[in-house]
């Protein structure tokens, strides 16, 4: 198990980091925020991102994608944490592609799988309902009446539930044991309410109200809570990988602004009460890289039995990509709050990463749970 | 790559028959550990055997050259040793600032005839060096030391004081920064120079610390001969070797917030502390502490494995990364240490007497306080990083 990237995993960072660089810069994200695009997304830039390989970086060959692993969606998701750019690669290429490799049957495979490596579907997963990522407290259930099942509850926080072809539904089935469920979400039963979210991400609010689930609905072909906690396992991992470009890349902008901004007479950059907290940052930030690509690497080797390492990366990411983008807007000064310059972006962004899916506080207390004290 | 399953596979056997029993289990203290020199003495015969064995490959210092006595082992290779090292358990056969700091520097700036003098004899822990740089007024500031060596024809005549000599008292030979030209600039007019701690005029005083150790010394130097013969690289270009080398000592320092087998700080606290009804420590606040501690060790320790992995891949690394590894794994052992007294609550502060072995814990709290400071003090890493990595202006 390497920390470190080969020859086919540098030149993928290279031509993202390319790709996205040249076709999304964090104007893209500008733009879609204050047009209020209705997708909060660009199609058009998915449908490139597939033909580059990205939408199906998690699907299997045998579904028309590249069967890459958490290193190379982790690469991906690095470069996006750098401009911002909103897709659905992380709510469709890697969370339903895992639940869906993971726990879905031959038909719900093979409807899906390909139409997300093309990028023609976006897949959601609806997990979370509560402020705080409680992944244990699940409240959502189906029951069974004359009906068939009946779904009930509501999500929040969905990524790209709103623009979803279809959404994966974390609930309790009726004996109480978490599943999986594929729902359709122009069904009677379902309703999504777009939340306009701090980062201009795209996230919504879901309510199952007496939903009759279809009979192939349950995701069946592997245990759904064992896919359930492998996506979000990945999940994790993907936000700490972005969460690490998002602090490169305002590290970078600050250390070339303490280079630049003149005070006093002198570059900012001079002073040593500066230096050293940059110096400090680069420290957090290089030791945070080697935790994040063990996470990546450890999910690879085994999809459900990374959880300590992932927890370190989420946590160690969570705490980095903060500390970076509050000493970046502190030390850009007055230009660092204000809309015009990109840096409140990065903070904005971080923030939401740091909260989905446990945030550090989550991830340093299930190390200790994990390590039995 | 088969070569290299080969080499595991050879290696784990050799190591199983050949480290003695008692070597593969845990160091409780420093006293255990194996330092070598004219005037050692072995702690165990099992001590001596395990030196001598792995001192006969070479593999005390293992990616040295056949022909002065190291393994001549390739990167990749020696990091198989470590490992299977490591999965044994079995102890590090010498510990040396001739393997950890002089060697490579010798190996780099030495002449054939000073690598065949003094290379063999670190391998098998037959001489004992220690590094003398720091002065009385020359600490953070190492450039304007001092101590002078004066030219006296075939030899130089060295007079002046260092501080901070790690073990002068037990060391045979020590290298020493000493300045040859007073009329240079701080830089340029240091030289790097060896010499035997025998010869006359050399004194060595020990200094207690707060921790009631005295690993450190003051050493005089009172008109020492010196051959000229003992220079090692070219007159006046001494610092080149001394930053050469501080970057070892940099490498060496950081390990030593890589700890192998310890148990977890949460292990610890939990026997010590105990645990709630759900399971978890019982000191809300303190196991709070304690997680976020973990997690950054474990991010520490990934970042070292993965800088291996780097130089190995022949990756370029920034020299200057070692600063960073320095600072951060001497400021997580201050933490680790300030964690551990919380963990040991008032038996911990007992300074004498066995409930503490005999304060055990207390003086090493006290001694990790050092960490920060010896070997280029936490600001001056932050300063090397500001300056070499992050090319800051002014730095």
């Amino acid at each position: 198990m390497a920390l470190i990237l080969n020859e086919q995993q540098t030149m993928l960072r290279d031509s993202a980091h390319a790709f996205i660089s040249e076709n999304a810069p964090v104007s893209h994200l500008r733009q879609l925020r204050d047009s209020r695009d209705e997708t909060g997304y660009s199609k058009a830039l998915w449908k490139r991102c597939a033909d580059m390989g990205f939408c199906g970086v998690m699907v299997p060959e045998e579904h028309g994608g590249m069967e890459l692993g958490n290193v190379e969606a982790g690469i991906i998701m690095e470069a996006i944490g750098h401009t911002l750019v909103p897709t659905p690669m992380l709510s469709s290429s890697v969370l339903a592609t895992i639940a869906l490799r993971e726990a879905g049957t031959a038909a719900q495979q093979s409807r899906w799988l390909p139409r997300i490596a093309s990028g023609e579907a976006v897949v959601a997963l609806a997990v979370d309902e509560s402020a705080r990522h409680r992944p244990d407290h699940l409240d959502t259930r189906c029951r069974s009446d004359s009906r068939g099942l009946v779904l009930e509850g509501d999500k929040l926080a969905v990524m790209d539930g709103h623009v979803a072809d279809a959404i994966i539904v974390a609930a309790r089935n009726p004996d109480g044991d978490p599943a999986l469920y594929l729902v359709d979400p122009k069904e009677r039963g379902v309703r999504i309410e777009r939340t306009i979210m701090v980062d201009a991400h795209n996230a919504a609010r879901i309510r199952f109200d007496g939903l009759i689930l279809k009979p192939d609905a349950i995701l069946s072909g592997g245990n759904g809570a064992r896919a359930l906690g492998c996506a979000l396992d990945a999940g994790r991992a993907m936000l700490a990988a972005e969460m690490l470009g998002i602090a490169d890349e305002v590290f970078a902008r600050t250390v070339a602004y303490l280079s630049e901004r003149k005070q006093f007479g002198q570059l900012i950059g001079e002073f040593q009460a500066l230096q050293h907290r940059a110096s400090h940052l680069y420290c957090e930030i290089e030791f945070t890289r080697a935790a994040v690509a063990q996470a990546l690497a450890k999910l690879d080797e085994n999809p459900a039995g990374g959880a300590e390492d992932v927890s370190i990366a989420k946590a160690r990411a969570g705490a980095t990509a903060t500390l970076a983008v509050q000493e970046a807007v502190q030390m850009h000064g007055g230009i660092g709050m204000t809309d015009e310059l990109d840096i409140g972006l990065f903070m904005k962004r971080a923030r939401v990463c740091q909260e989905l899916f446990g945030d550090d506080n989550f991830h340093i207390d299930h190390v200790g749970v994990l390590r039995g004290y | 790559m088969n070569s290299l399953a080969d080499f595991r596979r050879e290696t784990r056997a050799w190591l199983e028959a050949n480290c003695p029993p008692e070597m593969r289990e845990p160091i409780a203290d420093d006293s255990e550990r194996c330092w070598g020199g004219r005037h050692w003495t072995f702690k165990s015969e099992a001590q001596r055997l395990w030196l001598e064995r792995m001192a006969e490959r070479g593999w005390t210092a293992p990616t040295w050259p056949r022909e002065y006595g190291g393994g001549g082992l390739s990167a990749a290779e020696a990091g198989v040793l470590a490992t299977e090292m490591r999965g044994l358990g079995c102890r590090s056969p010498l510990d040396s600032f001739g393997i950890w700091m002089l060697g490579p520097a010798l190996l780099k700036y030495g002449t054939e005839e000073q690598k065949l003098e003094h290379l063999p004899k670190i391998v098998r822990g037959e001489i004992r060096w220690c590094q003398g740089y720091s002065e009385p007024n020359a600490g953070s500031d190492l450039a304007s030391l001092a101590t002078r060596a004066e030219d006296a024809g075939d030899h130089f005549v060295v007079t002046g004081q260092k501080i901070w000599t790690s073990y002068a008292n037990f060391a045979d030979w020590i290298f020493c920064l000493v300045r040859t030209d007073a009329g240079a600039k701080k830089h340029t007019g240091i030289s790097f120079v060896l010499f035997d701690m025998e010869s006359p005029g050399v004194s060595t005083r020990p200094i207690t610390l707060i921790s009631g150790k005295s690993p450190f010394c003051e050493t005089f130097f009172d008109g020492v001969e010196v051959p000229k013969r003992n220079l090692v690289g070219e007159l006046n270009r001494g610092w080149d070797v001394a930053k050469y080398l501080l970057t070892h000592e940099r490498n060496m320092i950081s390990s030593i917030g890589d700890r192998g087998a310890a148990p977890t700080l949460g292990v610890l606290a939990s026997e010590r502390v105990g645990l709630d009804a759900e399971g978890r420590l019982d000191d809300s606040v303190l196991r709070a502490r304690i997680g976020q501690f973990e997690v950054d060790e474990a991010a520490f320790r990934l970042a070292i494995r993965r800088f291996g992995e780097q130089a190995r891949a022949g990756i370029p690394v920034n020299p200057a990364y070692s600063s960073a590894l320095k600072y951060y794994g001497s400021e997580l052992n201050k933490r680790r240490n300030e964690l551990l007294m919380s963990i040991g609550g008032a038996v911990a502060l007992e300074w004498e007497g066995d409930a503490s072995d005999d304060g055990a814990r207390a003086r090493d709290w006290l001694r990790s306080k050092a960490n920060s400071i010896e070997g280029g003090t936490s600001e001056v890493q932050l300063n090397i990083i500001s300056k070499r990595i992050l090319g800051l202006p002014g730095a």
